[in-house]
């Protein structure tokens, strides 16, 4: 073929070595300098610097009698801000050490253990679990009920029964008065 | 498809089911191109490559757009201020357009330089100025999705333009708007559009490139391959070539992105589009300057003609005409370098066109109406009156046996002579 014919070198390993040379650290910097040039276009599917500035919430608490739940949105999801009873904080210790597919004390689950505040999306698929209304199913566990698919969490919002791996997961929060949290 | 040959099983596998590796190795690796071609051959592949990073840099702009004219300036300067990098996106996009057409129009002048047009190129020609139409088009459109003052009137004056055509005129006006102003429908019809013809834009450019490869490059002698003596594979010779000169390129148009992003902009562009007020001085972008020159031009009414419809019309027979220019140009000679006087009509042409576009960029006032009229008669004259006088009455200079004959020393005969002994095995 014409191609190789052309592409023919003398026998001098020294022609070779630098053409090799040329050619694979031409190809380097052409791969490299792709891959960097790439990189503008994926992160800018990445969450942007107003979308990043919306991932605190502040929520007032001081409204919200015992036995009463309330849903704030934080980074554009549900968060369950419960304020529990003592009959229901009394279930959730107790039930430190029942069988637990996610073992956690429920006292590692909350700051003050009157506020349960978990992030209001079943760790099966993302549905959002019913039982912050009094009408609400409240599954077996006296918690949460995910109607999707039938996950039963309990009073700490740990998963009891059904199909999701995980408990309801406690997002960053502290509290910035007695009566007020922010959360991220 | 000779030459495909493979050691890989599952290449050969594949390959005799869907032929792509032996298509590639025909059109991209074996390709016959003539060996004499000069860097003016760089710009097709440089448009190509535009083309991409302007629809790659689109796909990702639109995911943070909103086209709505209460959004959509906001959400561009969401774009600018907010989503990473999304200012070297839509900077990258910005300029882009500008390059896209630098690259075209250089493109297309060294085509007439070269009478790339000729016989037998005459489709690849009319789908190169078709291709032209649709990056107009795309180009108008994206614009007015930025929704700044510039947009806005802008959008408005070109609509217009279709009111010119008696009778029907407002009626397709209105049409065009979707209402009786450029508003919302307007833009999202628009937004739609534009998003649509880049990919009419590529099919058209892969019709390009298939009749290049039908009828294969011209050179810059403007003469046939008489033998395979007279080309070279395309690759490694013009891939190499074509990649330098998308390095050279690169510099230039990064050096506007990073270092003069606005630079072939309008600064009212970036106050929000306002229906009440326009703004003192409206100009195209700069690629249209020539033809808004054009559309101008014509001040007075003849006979039942009013000027606004022989602007009209003018404008878009300024483009219509090069679709017969491989037979307003009768000359057989190809290549400017053999035609003395063409040549230089050649350079007065592209003189032409600059002054147009100066004059399309300034206020219609004074002496500068008399130039453009001037330089628009001339814009006709080049074509319709000029180059059918010069195919008849220019003695071309006589033209090399072949490609490589003015290089061999004394090497100029006939090419089924040379062509034997130099074959390759």
């Amino acid at each position: 073929m014409a191609d190789q014919a052309l592409h023919a070198q003398p026998a001098s390993t020294d022609g070779q070595t630098r053409r090799d040379f040329l050619l694979y650290a031409t190809t380097a910097v052409g791969v490299v300098g792709t891959g960097l040039a790439l990189w503008p276009f994926v992160h800018s599917m990445n969450p942007a610097a107003d979308t990043l500035a919306l991932s605190t919430t502040n929520v007032d608490l001081g409204a919200i009698q015992p036995g009463q739940s309330v849903t704030v949105v934080w980074r554009g999801k549900p968060v369950f801000v419960r304020r529990r009873t003592p009959d229901e904080i009394a279930t959730a210790t107790k039930d430190d050490g029942a069988e637990l597919r996610d073992p956690s004390k429920d006292a590692d689950r909350v700051k003050k253990p009157e506020w349960l505040i978990v992030v209001g999306v079943c760790t099966h698929l993302g549905c959002v679990p019913l039982g912050q209304k009094p009408a609400d199913p409240k599954g077996e566990f006296g918690g949460w009920f995910c109607p999707c698919h039938g996950s039963h969490y309990d009073t700490s919002g740990r998963i009891r029964k059904g199909p999701a791996p995980a408990n309801l997961p406690v997002p960053p929060y502290e509290f910035t008065s007695d009566t007020t949290i922010r959360i991220g | 498809m000779s030459g495909f040959k493979t050691d890989n099983k599952v290449i050969a596998w594949f390959d005799e089911r869907l032929p792509i590796f032996s298509m590639l190795q025909h059109s991209a690796v074996e390709y016959p191109t003539p060996k004499n071609l000069n860097y003016w051959w760089n710009f097709g592949s440089l448009a190509g490559l535009v083309m991409v990073i302007m629809i790659m840099t689109g796909i990702f702009l639109v995911m943070n757009y909103t086209p709505h004219t209460t959004l959509a300036f906001d959400s561009v300067e969401r774009i600018m201020r907010d989503v990473n990098y999304g200012w070297l996106l839509r900077y990258v996009h910005m300029n882009g357009a500008s390059m896209f057409f630098i690259l075209v129009y250089i493109h297309m002048f060294r085509g007439l330089y070269y009478g790339s047009y000729k016989s037998p190129r005459e489709v690849l020609w009319w789908l190169g100025v078709i291709i032209l139409l649709v990056m107009m088009a795309t180009a108008f459109m994206g614009y007015v999705l930025v929704w700044g003052q510039m947009s806005f009137w802008g959008a408005t004056v070109i609509t217009n333009l279709f009111s010119a055509f008696p009778i029907v005129g407002e009626a397709i006006v209105t049409w065009l708007w979707g209402g009786f102003s450029v508003d919302n429908p307007t833009l999202n019809r628009f937004f739609s559009l534009h998003y649509l013809m880049p990919f009419v834009l590529f099919a058209v450019v892969f019709l390009h490139v298939w009749a290049l490869h039908t009828s294969k490059s011209n050179n810059p002698l403007g003469i046939d391959v008489k033998s395979p003596q007279d080309t070279i594979p395309f690759h490694p010779y013009y891939t190499i070539k074509d990649l330098f000169g998308v390095g050279v390129f690169m510099v230039f148009f990064l050096y506007f992105v990073f270092f003069a992003p606005n630079f072939f902009g309008e600064p009212d562009n970036y106050i929000p589009a306002n229906p009440m007020v326009t703004p003192p001085h409206i100009v195209p972008e700069w690629y249209f300057l020539p033809f808004y020159a054009i559309l101008r031009a014509f001040t007075q009414d003849i006979l039942f003609i009013p000027a606004k419809l022989q602007g009209v019309i003018a404008m878009f027979a300024a483009i219509i005409v090069l679709f017969f220019l491989p037979w307003l140009d009768g000359s057989k000679v190809r290549s400017a370098t053999f035609r003395p006087l063409y040549k230089q009509f050649f350079w007065l042409f592209l003189a032409d066109c600059v002054v147009l576009g100066y004059v399309g960029g300034k206020p219609a006032e004074g002496v500068l109406i008399t130039i453009g009229q001037l330089a628009t008669a001339y814009y006709f004259f080049h074509f319709l009156v000029l180059l059918p006088i010069l195919a008849r009455i220019e003695k071309p200079k006589p033209l090399p046996a072949s490609i490589s004959a003015p290089v061999l020393k004394g090497g100029g005969m006939a090419a089924g002579a040379t062509a034997q002994p130099m074959e390759k095995a």
